[in-house]
């Protein structure tokens, strides 16, 4: 009991540092795990990191340290702008438009709008990419929590296992769906050898086998990435809390959940966010896999927005879907942050921007 | 702590491995046999001859030609990233200017913009640039969205530099642009080095500006070829899977580099 109040502390007089682990952990996702820091010499120090240290130099010895302009900042800056928030500003006004490619676009008012939510097929993909994101949290979270942990481990096989689980996230979309279409395919595949298993063996005919096939991959090839945030989160726990508890006698099955669990919170929110807006915009695995079949089945709103504008060539309407997406994926990411509370430790967030 | 093996966790990582394993197994068998030998006794036996005329039958159909046009796509969004984000980085870290944190917070929002969103009102922008169907017009989006996260990896990186350091250069009479160039530079190595896998990972891996923004063979990246190749010829399954192969092999050589670069950087600190 006393074990249990003491992490309590524990964790909240950490959590600071640990919100900063937790971003550099999500930062340094392309570089997975490095080295120990640099600057681990001066523990303290380093924690406040640039900001203190220029506070004391300014402070301290009467030398003025220049600092950049605000110059440096603007290429990037009105390169992005250009690139990438022009966009994001535009398929709000091209969804009021009819545009089919060519010559300009034409305003239309609502009527892409009305049209595309007149259609069950926009309906019925809604829901579909739900049950997509749905399952992809499902299986992935508690998957990736238990190789996270199991990853974060310092024994030399498990480093070299995690290196080559790693594998697939480093694969083309495109690459993972094509060797797994191959793998599964109706005629040529694995299921057409393994009927005991898969029965007339098109995994790809019914709308429960193509989902199904659609999580697989998803999972098979995600996975890796949430793990690994969930390896960074679980080296940062401190061992002291281990320790305490083993002294306890909790076993591994309650540290577990009664300590690894709790301090992952913060790795678990960033991944849930990522993961859902991940899976509301699944786009090639569809493509490639299914075609949003067999009929429209599996049909989810990203494909059904490319089909819309760069196959059907009505560009205003795919517009109007694709905003469906954007508000779609920052609500459900700003509800994920509000149920869990993460927006309360904002304030500690600060630091590090 | 535990001591004790956890054979529970052993057995299911091993369960694991298969799963990862397993597809990669079938397609390196498939692509060294010939194309009635996988249909006549399945993707699972063991390749009896060895063949390499799946490699070459991939090469043929204009596969080099992909990966010419994907090499010189993640060539540009690397270097435009490279030229772009170390600046960015610097002034978000150590300037005072209301405009760099503002940066900063447009480039966390940026974060959660996805490029499904964007590739309607893209396709608009690029085709009045009259960069559709060029290899410049999928650079230019490309590199654009690998912005945001590079900003965050480079500015961690810049934000574990000492402030004494920028103190001694300081009474040395250096200018910001000299300690870019002489402190900052050197020491975030690191971070650039991830920055730059991470981006040439996104740009040879990219999928949706290419299969939007171009349409011919000699802009076609090897990510569409893949695609195309499956929708033509999706029945010669090691001739398909070759190609998968071929167009993993660079990544995978990229990942073992930088991993042992990981290992030496890590023996380094600890032997220094």
């Amino acid at each position: 009991m006393s074990a249990h109040i003491e992490t309590q502390k524990q964790t909240r007089a950490r959590s600071q540092e640990r919100t900063r682990a937790q971003a550099r952990a999500l930062t340094r996702a392309g570089a997975k795990e490095r080295g120990p820091r640099t600057e681990g010499g001066r523990p303290g120090a380093g924690r406040s990191g640039g900001r203190g240290a220029s506070r004391r130099t300014r402070e301290g010895h009467g030398t003025r340290v220049g600092r950049p302009g605000f110059l440096w900042a603007i290429p990037a800056t009105l390169f992005f702008l250009l690139f990438a928030i022009t966009p994001l500003i535009m398929v709000a006004g091209l969804s009021f438009t009819s545009w089919s490619g060519l010559g300009s676009p034409r305003f239309v008012g609502l009527d892409n709008w009305t049209r595309v939510f007149a259609d069950p097929v926009m309906i019925n993909s809604v829901w579909l990419s739900l049950l997509v994101t749905f399952l992809g949290v499902a299986i992935q979270t508690p998957l990736s929590v238990l190789l996270g942990v199991w990853a974060a481990g310092q024994q030399r096989n498990r480093a070299v296992l995690s290196a080559i689980y790693f594998i697939p996230l480093l694969l083309s979309t495109t690459a993972v769906s094509v060797l797994w279409r191959a793998v599964l395919d109706p005629n040529f595949g694995v299921p057409s050898r393994v009927t005991w298993l898969f029965g007339d063996g098109n995994l790809f005919g019914s709308q429960a086998g193509a989902i199904g096939v659609l999580a697989f991959v998803s999972t098979w090839q995600f996975t890796p990435f949430h793990t690994l945030i969930h390896q960074g989160a679980a080296r940062a726990v401190p061992r002291v809390l281990y320790e305490a508890a083993e002294i306890d006698g909790a076993g591994r099955v309650r540290q577990f959940f009664h300590i690894t669990l709790p301090q992952l919170r913060n790795s678990l929110i960033t991944s849930t966010i990522l993961m859902v807006v991940g899976g509301l915009t699944t786009f090639e695995t569809v493509l490639i896999l299914t075609q949003g079949g067999p009929g429209t089945d599996t049909t989810i709103t990203a494909y059904y927005m490319y089909q819309k504008a760069f196959k059907g060539f009505d560009f205003g309407a795919g517009a109007a879907v694709a905003l469906v997406l954007v508000v779609a994926a920052t609500l459900v990411s700003l509800i994920v942050v509000r149920v869990s509370g993460y927006d309360r430790m904002r304030s500690e967030m600060e630091g590090v921007s | 702590m535990n001591r004790r093996p956890n054979h529970l966790a052993g057995a299911g990582s091993l369960v694991w491995l298969l799963l990862v394993g397993f597809p990669l197994y079938v397609m390196i068998g498939a692509t060294l046999r010939t194309r009635s030998d996988y249909a006549r006794r399945g993707p699972l036996a063991f390749p009896e001859g060895f063949t390499l005329d799946n490699y070459t039958g991939a090469l043929s159909t204009g596969f080099g030609q992909y990966f010419l046009n994907t090499v010189i796509v993640t060539a540009c969004v690397v270097g435009l990233v490279v030229l772009l984000v170390p600046p960015l980085a610097y002034a978000i870290v150590r300037s005072r200017s209301r405009f760099a944190s503002s940066a900063f917070r447009l480039f966390l929002l940026g974060l959660a913009i996805p490029a499904q969103a964007v590739i309607v009102p893209m396709f608009y922008l690029i085709s009045e640039a009259g960069l559709y169907d060029n290899l410049l017009g999928v650079v230019l989006p490309t590199a654009a969205f690998c912005l945001p996260i590079s900003a965050l990896i480079l500015s961690g990186a810049m934000r574990d530099i000492g402030g004494e350091l920028y103190e001694a250069m300081a009474m040395d009479g250096a200018s910001p642009r000299r300690m870019f160039f002489q402190l900052v530079l050197p020491l975030s190595k690191g971070g650039l080095s991830t920055v730059v896998v991470f981006s040439a990972l996104q740009a040879w891996n990219g999928f949706l500006f290419p299969l939007v923004l171009t349409q011919s063979d000699s802009t076609k990246l090897i990510t569409l070829g893949l695609y195309d190749f499956q929708t033509e010829h999706g029945i010669d399954i090691p001739g398909l899977l070759a190609a998968v192969v071929l167009s993993m092999v660079p990544v995978l050589l990229v990942y073992l580099f930088a991993r042992r670069a990981l290992v030496q950087g890590l023996m380094g600190v600890g032997g220094k």
